[in-house]
């Protein structure tokens, strides 16, 4: 099946191409990055964790995201999600691959990665982290590989596929509560420390990865001739816009609860983020431009005729998906480190090469979705002729 | 799974390290059969030991001169980097510039609000405000960071001293992550450019791990008391807390004590007498 990807237009290949430059220009960051340390990247005692660590958590999401088309479809048998399937199984195969690589690139000492297995941790919520991530990985890799061949060869997938459809549903619900896990069970960070974490995380999760994918839909729709139906497309935005609603609503009673109880551990992070904490306020514009974008999304989404316009679905879709992005990107990681739990304020933002990394593993997984995109809709495009 | 022998070696408490004090730790015998060398462990008669290590401060005798002697005996001995030293160019060329706020320190100074972030008060007694206050790892007996670590490169020891295994950490930071004291750092960049003199008695590390205080488990272990103690002019003292009779149970019963953060559960083992 793979010979598929070695046949394409000229479009396909100068994508290839630009995709391959930029993970070039990544490669070299990271080199550098590799052999001085991470005296590279913007981060600080303060600040330990940074925009590799937030790319991470964002794109666990939209790995997640998948599943929303794999409920419906395998769990209630809705049929307009038929052909959209096999591109949230993929989607969520590039979203993991770059998770693991921004793990990877975070790393201090990443030539001892596998100590996490030679030293297996169980209390450590990072050992669950890796095993739920490489299986929910897996099982997208096999599932979607499997289904399409046997869409190509026009039978019936294989039976033992189906278990493991119904084992990456509470897969997808792991990688991310886990992932939460990661941040709220830490005693002294009081912006993570809250029971909403997780489901808050889900909420982001499920409409970001079911927005990029209706934005993936028109991209297909562009550049090929398989067309994944504007119904499935529909349906995907109801999803997005009652997850975006869920996580504002969510970040509400967050916002409630800090400010009501007015306990300072707790307050003076969501202080930071939106209004700013003793001058310093990188990241105030920032915040509010993620509100808004993610507000006024969920309200184009909600009114029928703004969600029926094909003009703007996109758009909607489109400010959802960096609203999502900036708020767990940029206010997730940074907001949770400052001020410091000795009340010190470093404010963080990634450096030139720290960005440049960001986007040589964006490149790459960029080009795992192309390929594997461009396999789907010309074995759809196949059957179909 | 077995422990590898550098890691049984750290774990076990009072055995001196090789090649230090007078008395080698580990001695070599023959075996009859073979004639090959057989290393075998054996406890320094003279290591301090404890069943739980705590460590009290007195803030009445702490002064700004004592706090420079202590940092800079700790921060000396262990080979910390000192991103204010100049670096040699000849041994290190192209350093490149170095940015102070990925610094690594192990014990330093901080003023009362910072090191007691919850018991800030607005009428808080004058003379807290202009006190040094020294912070380090409070060696916690619940130790959030020994729990998030991936690979058990932060471990507690028997006798309560959490510390470090430079050689198996991956540099995930989880561990900076979890601790509500900010006592940990991590190595940004190789730090051998910033020691001023390296003191081969402890090792240094090498960029991408995390490092903190460790009571001075080394000096311990051939009966010293750890630096900051030698350098605080009666000022810290460290010693056994289950130990009813020890002169840190005696300080705490004698003193008003407090500790940083409590109400998280950590049960931080460093006390200040206030």
């Amino acid at each position: 099946m793979l010979e598929i990807a070695i046949k394409g237009s000229k479009n396909y290949w100068l994508w290839l191409v630009f995709l391959l430059v930029v993970m070039g220009a990544g490669t070299i960051a990271y080199l550098d990055q590799f052999m001085n340390g991470l005296m590279t990247t913007g981060m600080s005692r303060d600040v330990s964790w940074g925009f590799y660590i937030a790319n991470f958590t964002f794109l666990v999401g939209v790995a997640a995201g998948g599943v929303m088309v794999v409920i419906p479809y395998y769990l209630h048998n809705y049929e307009k999600f038929h052909r959209i399937t096999i591109l949230g199984e993929f989607l969520a195969v590039g979203a993991l691959i770059m998770c693991l690589l921004f793990i990877v690139v975070d790393l201090g000492q990443p030539i001892r990665m596998l100590n996490v297995l030679l030293y297996p941790s169980p209390k450590s919520m990072l050992f669950y982290d890796m095993l739920v991530l490489n299986g929910y990985l897996f099982l997208n890799i096999v599932i979607g590989w499997k289904v399409l061949e046997a869409e190509r060869n026009q039978v019936e997938p294989p039976s033992w596929t189906k278990p493991l459809i119904y084992l990456s549903i509470p897969f997808a619900i792991g990688i991310h509560t886990v992932t939460a896990y990661l941040y709220c069970g830490l005693p002294g960070r009081g912006f993570w420390l809250t029971a909403i974490l997780a489901p808050r995380f889900l909420a982001s999760a499920f409409a970001a990865g079911p927005a990029f994918l209706i934005i993936l839909c028109y991209i297909i729709r562009k550049f090929t001739k398989f067309d994944p139906g504007w119904d499935a497309m529909q349906t995907l935005s109801k999803i997005v816009c009652w997850a975006i609603i869920a996580n504002l609503f969510f970040f509400l009673c967050e916002v409630f609860v800090v400010y009501y109880s007015n306990i300072p551990g707790h307050k003076v992070h969501i202080q930071y983020l939106l209004f700013g904490y003793h001058g310093y306020t990188a990241l105030v514009p920032w915040m509010w431009t993620s509100l808004t974008l993610m507000a006024t999304g969920a309200i184009f989404l909600l009114i029928p005729q703004l969600r029926n316009n094909k003009t703007l679905l996109p758009i909607s879709c489109a400010m959802i998906f960096f609203g999502a992005w900036i708020d767990k990107g940029l206010g997730m990681i940074s907001g949770g480190f400052v001020p410091s739990p000795l009340h010190h304020v470093t404010e963080y933002g990634p450096t030139g090469p720290e960005i440049m990394i960001t986007l040589g593993v964006y490149a790459t997984g960029f080009l795992v979705i192309t390929i594997l995109y461009k396999l789907a809709t010309q074995v759809k495009e196949e059957v179909r002729g | 799974m077995m422990e590898n022998n550098r890691r049984r070696f750290l774990k076990v408490a009072g055995i001196a390290a090789i090649g230090l004090g007078a008395s080698p730790a580990i001695s070599f015998a023959s075996s009859d059969a073979h004639g090959a060398a057989v290393a075998v462990k054996r406890k320094n008669k003279e290591a301090l030991s404890a069943h739980r290590w705590g460590m009290v401060i007195d803030t009445n005798k702490i002064t700004d001169e004592i706090v420079e002697k202590i940092i800079d005996a700790c921060h000396k001995t262990h080979n910390v980097p000192d991103f204010n030293h100049e670096v040699d160019e000849e041994k290190y060329p192209e350093t490149r510039p170095v940015n102070h706020k990925q610094e690594v320190k192990w014990i330093w100074e901080e003023e009362f609000h910072n090191a007691f972030p919850d018991k800030e008060d607005e009428f808080l007694a004058e003379r807290f405000h202009d006190l040094p206050f020294l912070v380090t790892c409070n060696h916690c007996k619940n130790p959030p960071c020994v729990q998030a670590c991936p690979t058990q490169a932060t471990f507690k020891r028997e006798d309560g001293i959490v510390l470090m295994d430079f050689h198996r950490c991956i540099g995930c930071r989880f561990c900076m992550a979890a601790c509500p004291f900010g006592a940990r750092s991590f190595n940004f960049r190789d730090p051998r450019p910033f020691v001023e003199e390296i003191d081969p008695r402890f090792p240094t590390r090498s960029k991408g791990v995390v490092e903190k205080c460790n009571l001075c488990a080394e000096r311990l272990a051939l009966g010293e008391q750890p630096h900051c103690v030698e350098a605080s002019e009666g000022a810290i003292v460290v010693g056994d807390l289950d130990d009813p009779e020890s002169e840190v149970r005696a300080l705490l019963n004698e003193h008003y004590t407090i500790r940083r953060k409590q109400s998280l559960g950590t049960e931080p083992s460093v006390y200040y007498v206030m």
